[in-house]
């Protein structure tokens, strides 16, 4: 009876571990808040890192959990920065309130295009994601009258937060700000992959055909959280408007969706931090090597991705706890 | 009696070819039906009709005396029909647990309110964690439930198939060659959960092996090219010309 007991437990106690905060994820997010300190004088460009892990994690959502390809996820990230600039250039300055709108257009445009995507295999997604980008990012290009096409919108004017904390030059309200909206939505993000939810949108990842057999209603998942995943994209494009206080037309560009993808993919997918890792890598290696030699960076980044797809599948943070199961094994083997 | 399962006249056919004629399949609750033919007799094809991931050209599906012609597969689950799937269809880098579990809150959907099912982490539903557990613990699988699906052996993803369906509670199961590809000596563990299913459970078997077939069919019906050539008795069938002749040519 003990014994059965033991069991019980055994099986129990596997998945709550597994979903329990660990201490690596806590050490993450104080050393998110120790940067604020330490580095006082790169404020904004450790925002911009944020802000762009932020979108690599609504990425995660489709691409690590639910097992959509995208090619134009800047699509919403784009709807969601210029959602927030015209709010701010046409006299709302709130930053909140623009953040909420920016999610909510940026979540319907995602919801009306999910319905293309329930269909079809990875190639007619690439090809209609692409296309979607393509087209939005022309319709911005054209409608200058809106947009300010290729010179960007200008006349974004933010408010204080909470009429308190104005957007200073070294962009320490905005690092503040974007952290802690980074961190809720990844709270949030979190709680829901770790749900029977996000149980059910692995399991489509892993087999359609099983999913569908044993009761999952695909599209429904599917077309849920495409939305979800556009909204937190479109919060983030609106976080870079507010911070910047500009919108330049490569919130929409098709570069923006092929770095992020890169990005995601060098810091492992369905990891949840694999978007803030690879961004922060990504970018910071860009930002050095390009300052060495503009042309040197594209060849290493070339080089960097061609190695990890063939021996590294599951990116810095796979690679990381593979090491950490290694050195588990290690011990384990030591003590006895 | 009523049957559990019914279709009529159903008819299937992709262009000029007739893959479904005119089947009138009929299991009555608790039945072990095997339906058997030879390859391409469209066996396949009338379990998705079944199940609903095809949808026939004529003719209905009728599950539990309900028109379930025009409900979509995912609907058809939670009405009580459930399959297994010749080739192992499974949740790769799933742990067989998670999958069990994934299945049954699935079915407990209603129960669970949308914070549960959206928000709250997975280990909290630890009845319906037990519950599977205790599916796995029956079909053998107990050792095995916490590594990745792919890492099992293969007899072992067999019985996985098995716990996925039965992990919906159906009302009937389809069962598509369940011992494909298993060898010899692995076939019991999966025979003898077989015969431990609950009897309340209606079956229809596809299987080729017709050791299988004759020891588990209480009722038996052979598919030729798409047509139903004759239901009947396992002694029935056995004694039919026109079924050894189908198997083994007009000469014997």
């Amino acid at each position: 009876m003990s014994d059965n007991l033991a069991k019980v437990s055994r099986h129990l106690s596997f998945l709550r571990a597994r979903e329990r905060w660990k201490p690596a994820e806590i050490v993450f997010w104080l050393a998110l808040v120790g940067v604020y300190f330490a580095f006082p004088t790169s404020l904004v460009f450790a925002s911009q890192i944020l802000i762009t892990g932020l979108f690599a994690l609504s990425l995660d959502m489709i691409l690590g959990y639910a097992g959509i390809v995208t090619l134009g996820h800047a699509a919403f990230f784009g709807i969601g920065a210029y959602a927030a600039g015209l709010m701010a250039a046409h006299g709302w300055h709130e930053p909140l309130s623009g953040l909420l709108v920016a999610g909510l257009v940026a979540g319907i445009a995602g919801y009306l295009s999910s319905f293309l995507l329930s269909r079809g295999g990875d190639l007619t997604r690439l090809m209609i994601t692409l296309g979607i980008g393509l087209l939005l990012f022309e319709v911005a290009n054209s409608a200058t009258k809106y947009t300010g096409g290729v010179d960007g919108l200008q006349g974004v004017e933010i408010g204080k937060l909470f009429g308190v904390f104005g957007f200073d030059l070294y962009g320490k309200t905005a690092y503040v700000y974007v952290l802690i909206i980074a961190f809720l939505l990844f709270a949030f993000t979190r709680s829901m992959m770790h749900s029977p939810y996000g149980l059910a949108l692995r399991s489509i990842r892993e087999n359609q055909t099983r999913a569908l057999a044993i009761g999952i209603p695909i599209s429904a998942c599917l077309t849920n959280i495409y939305t979800i995943a556009a909204a937190i994209a479109g919060i983030a494009g609106a976080l870079l408007t507010q911070t910047t206080q500009f919108v330049g037309i490569d919130v929409l560009s098709f570069q923006r969706s092929a770095d992020l993808l890169i990005m995601l993919i060098i810091g492992g997918t369905a990891t949840l931090y694999g978007g803030f890792v690879g961004a922060a890598v990504f970018l910071l290696a860009q930002d050095r090597l390009s300052n060495l030699n503009p042309q040197y960076w594209q060849f290493f980044l070339g080089i960097l991705l061609i190695v990890m797809t063939l021996y590294l599948r599951s990116g810095m943070l796979g690679g990381l706890s593979r090491l950490a199961d290694l050195f588990r094994h290690w011990r384990n083997k030591e003590r006895s | 009696m009523t049957a559990i399962l019914q279709t009529r006249d159903l008819w299937k056919a992709f262009g000029g070819l007739i893959v479904t004629k005119n089947v009138n399949l009929s299991l009555a609750p608790g039945a072990r039906h095997a339906l058997i033919g030879p390859n391409g007799a469209g066996k396949t094809t009338l379990i998705n009709q079944l199940t609903g991931v095809l949808s026939p050209s004529s003719g209905s599906v009728w599950l539990d005396g309900v028109d379930i012609t025009r409900i979509p597969p995912n609907e058809r689950v939670y009405r009580g029909l459930s399959r297994t799937f010749q080739i192992n269809t499974l949740f790769p880098r799933l742990t067989p647990l998670e999958a069990v579990t994934n299945a049954i809150c699935v079915r407990e959907r209603t129960r669970l309110n949308i914070l549960k099912r959206r928000f709250f982490r997975v280990s909290r539903c630890s009845t319906l964690i037990d519950e599977a557990y205790a599916l796995l613990e029956q079909l053998n699988l107990a050792q095995d439930c916490l590594v990745e699906t792919h890492t099992l052996a293969y007899g072992k993803q067999r019985l996985l198939e098995m716990a996925l369906a039965l992990a919906a509670k159906p009302k009937v199961l389809l069962l598509d060659e369940p011992a494909a590809g298993v060898p010899e000596g692995e076939s019991d563990e999966l025979f003898e959960v077989l015969n431990t299913l609950p009897k309340e459970i209606s079956i229809l078997l596809i299987e080729h092996d017709m050791n299988l077939v004759f020891n588990f069919a209480n009722r038996i019906t052979v598919l030729v090219n798409g047509e139903e050539l004759v239901t009947g008795t396992p002694t029935e069938i056995a004694d039919d010309p026109r079924v050894r002749e189908v198997y083994l040519g007009k000469d014997h």
